[in-house]
C-alpha cells in the first residue's frame, strides 16, 4: 500500500497573528513558519502504518511557494520516503489544490491520500472532500483513529455528537484530526538523512490545472476588540456583579 | 434564483442548527428552498415545512441516507443544484464534511464558515482561528456557503406551510460503509447551545477534580467545557472541548476556571457575552477577554462560588 500524505506550510501556530494595517492581509514577512499542525498528524500515521508493515512506501506531497519545500523536508525527517513539491506561486484556493493532487494521484496511483482536516490559516476545511469528490473516492473525515484491514479502513471520526466508525475501501481520502496520534520529533540523524531524500519538483503550470482564484478578498481587518473587564476582589463580588450587573445568573 | 438550504437532522427531528442556517439562507435571498435527505424522515420534513423562511420543501429519501453519508448525499444536491444560486448549510461537522464534496462537483471555490452575509456575493468570514476577519466576494456562478451556527438567531420554527415535494434518491456510493455512531448522552444543556458554560482547564489537575466544574454546572444549569490541554491530559473526554479545534460557543455566560486562554481555546469562546475568568495567575490571557477576572487559587475560589450561588435561590433556567 502506497501512501501520499499533503502537507501545507501555514504561519507557526504559537505566532500572533497581526493583521496588514492596508487590509490586505496578515503579517508574514519574518514570521515563523511551520507545517500545519494536523498535517504533522497526518506524516506520522502513514509512517506509523509503514512501520506497522501494512505500507510500503510514504509519499509526502506540498503545493506551493519555493520555501513550502521545507514542510516536505521535514516530513522526510520522521520517516516520509520521498517527496514532491508542486511549485505555484500566489493565493491558491483549496478547489485548486484539490485539482492539483488529482492530478499527482492520477499519476502516483496511491491507495490512501492524507491530510490534516483543516489548515489553520485560511480554517477552510475543504482540499481532501473536494479531492476524494475529484476522484470519487470515499472519504473519512475528521479522523482519530484508524484501524488498516487488508484493502479497508476503519475509521473513528470526530463528529459533534460524538464519534462516528465508518469502513471505506481503498483507494480513499483520510483527513486528520488533532487526537490521532502524537506527532514524533525528528532526530539530528534523521534530518541530516531526509538531506538525501529525493523531493520531486513539478511547475503547476505543466499539470495543466486552472489554478487561478474564484474568491476575491477584499478586506482582512481585525476582529472587534471586547471592552476590557474589570478584575473582582472576591468570589462574593463576582456573584454579586453576575446577579446585579451582568445579569445573567 | 432561489436558495437551497441542506437540512440537518437526525431523521426523527431537526437539528436546531438548521434553523440557524435558515436564517442565514434568507439573509442571502427570501425566496429559501430547503431539501432534508434521510431515511423516514417525514416528521422532521414536516418540521422544515412550518419554518415560516422556508418556500418550498424537497424530501429526499432512501436506506443509504439513514446515516448522513456524505459521498451519498453529494449527488443529490448537486443534480439539484442547477435550479438554485447557493447551496447553504452550517459549518459543524455534518457541514463541513459534506459542503465541499458538493462545491467541487460543481467547480465553485466554497466560503466556508461565515459570520455575516454582507451581500449576497460577499461574506465575512473568521480566519487564523477569528484572530483576524476577511471579507470575500465569490466570483462563482453558483455558490456553496458554510455558515458558523452561532453568529445567526435560529429562524421562528412555526407558522409556515411550506408545500413539502418528493426527489428521487440518487444511487447508493458502495464503497462507504457506516458502523457506529456514539453519542454522549447528557442530561446537560447541550455546549453547542447552552445558556451558561463551565469550562476548566489544565488549572484543574486531574479528572477527580473536574467534579467541581460539574457541580457548578448543575447548580447554575449549565453545559460543561474544557480547554484542549485539560482533554489532552485525559481529565474529561474531547467532546466537551471549547476551541478552534473544539466546539465554537456563545452562551450568555462563559465562566473559564484554571484556563490559560491559549489563542485556540479563545477563538472558541471570546464571542460569548459575558466571560468569567478564574485564574491564580493574573498575567494569563484569558483575563484579557474576559469581564469579571478574579485572580485565585481554584481550589479555594470554587468551594467559595458554590456557597455564594447557594445562597441565592433565584438561578435563572
Amino acid at each position: 500500500m502506497k501512501i501520499l500524505v499533503a502537507v501545507k506550510r501555514v504561519i507557526d501556530y504559537n505566532v500572533q497573528i497581526r493583521v496588514k494595517e492596508d487590509g490586505t492581509g496578515v503579517v508574514t514577512d519574518n514570521v515563523k513558519m511551520s507545517t500545519n499542525p494536523p498535517d504533522d498528524n497526518a506524516i506520522e500515521e502513514a509512517v506509523k502504518i509503514k512501520e506497522a508493515g501494512k505500507a510500503t512506501e510514504v509519499v509526502a506531497i506540498t503545493v506551493g511557494e519555493q520555501k513550502a519545500q521545507e514542510t516536505v523536508r521535514k516530513a522526510l525527517a520522521v520517516g516520509a520516503d520521498r517527496g514532491i513539491h508542486v511549485k505555484v506561486d500566489g493565493i491558491l484556493e483549496p478547489l485548486a489544490v484539490s485539482k492539483i493532487l488529482q492530478k499527482v494521484v492520477d499519476k502516483e496511483k496511491p491507495d490512501l491520500v492524507f491530510m490534516g482536516k483543516q489548515a489553520i490559516d485560511d480554517d477552510c476545511n475543504q482540499t481532501g472532500q473536494m479531492l476524494s469528490a475529484l476522484l470519487n473516492w470515499p472519504q473519512a473525515t475528521f479522523a482519530s483513529k484508524i484501524d488498516v484491514k487488508d484493502n479497508k479502513l476503519e475509521v473513528t471520526r470526530e463528529i459533534d455528537e460524538g464519534l462516528e466508525t465508518i469502513e471505506i475501501n481503498v483507494p480513499a481520502i483520510v483527513t486528520c484530526d488533532l487526537r490521532l496520534n502524537e506527532p514524533r520529533y525528528a532526530s539530528l540523524p534523521n534530518i541530516m538523512k531526509a538531506k538525501k531524500k529525493p523531493i520531486e519538483e513539478i511547475a503547476a503550470s505543466d499539470l495543466g490545472v486552472d489554478v487561478s482564484p474564484r474568491l476575491e478578498q477584499l478586506k482582512v481587518e481585525e476582529p472587534p476588540k471586547r471592552k476590557a473587564g474589570i478584575k473582582v476582589a472576591n468570589v462574593a463580588e463576582l456573584v454579586q456583579k453576575l446577579k446585579n450587573e451582568a445579569k445573567v445568573i | 434564483m432561489a436558495v437551497l438550504l441542506i437540512a440537518e437532522h437526525n431523521n426523527k427531528e431537526l437539528r436546531p442548527f438548521t434553523l440557524n442556517a435558515a436564517t442565514a439562507a434568507s439573509q442571502i435571498d427570501s425566496d429559501v428552498h430547503a431539501v432534508i435527505i434521510g431515511q423516514n424522515s417525514a416528521d422532521a420534513a414536516k418540521q422544515l415545512s412550518e419554518l415560516p423562511v422556508v418556500k418550498k420543501v424537497l424530501s429526499v429519501e432512501g436506506a443509504h441516507y439513514e446515516n448522513f453519508t456524505a459521498e451519498n448525499f453529494a449527488p443529490v444536491i448537486v443534480k439539484l443544484a442547477e435550479n438554485y444560486s447557493h447551496i447553504v448549510c452550517s459549518a459543524n461537522t455534518f457541514g463541513k464534511n459534506l459542503m465541499p464534496r458538493i462545491a467541487a462537483h460543481l467547480d465553485t471555490s466554497q466560503v466556508s464558515d461565515i459570520i455575516k452575509v454582507i451581500a449576497p456575493d460577499t461574506f465575512l468570514r473568521p480566519i487564523y482561528a477569528g484572530n483576524a476577519f476577511a471579507t470575500i466576494k465569490s466570483n462563482d456562478a453558483k455558490k456553496c456557503v458554510t455558515i458558523r451556527p452561532t453568529s445567526f438567531d435560529p429562524c421562528e420554527s412555526t407558522g409556515g406551510s411550506a408545500p413539502i415535494e418528493k426527489v428521487d434518491p440518487s444511487e447508493e456510493f458502495s464503497n462507504t460503509k457506516f458502523i457506529k455512531r456514539e453519542e454522549i448522552k447528557s442530561d446537560r444543556p447541550e455546549l453547542g447551545t447552552a445558556r451558561i458554560v463551565v469550562s476548566g482547564g489544565r488549572g484543574m489537575q486531574s479528572g477527580d477534580n473536574f467534579k467541581l466544574i460539574t457541580e457548578i454546572a448543575d447548580k447554575l444549569g449549565a453545559a460543561i467545557g474544557a480547554s484542549r490541554a485539560a482533554v489532552d491530559a485525559g481529565y474529561i473526554s474531547n467532546d466537551h472541548q471549547v476551541g478552534q479545534t473544539g466546539k465554537v460557543v456563545v452562551p450568555d455566560l462563559y465562566i473559564a476556571i484554571g484556563i490559560s486562554g491559549a489563542i485556540q481555546h479563545l477563538a472558541g469562546m471570546k464571542e460569548s457575552k459575558v466571560i468569567v475568568a478564574i485564574n491564580k495567575d493574573g498575567e494569563a490571557p484569558i483575563f484579557s477577554v474576559a469581564d469579571y477576572g478574579l485572580e485565585a487559587d481554584l481550589f479555594e475560589a470554587i468551594p467559595q462560588f458554590m456557597e455564594e450561588l447557594n445562597k441565592l435561590n433565584t438561578i435563572q433556567k
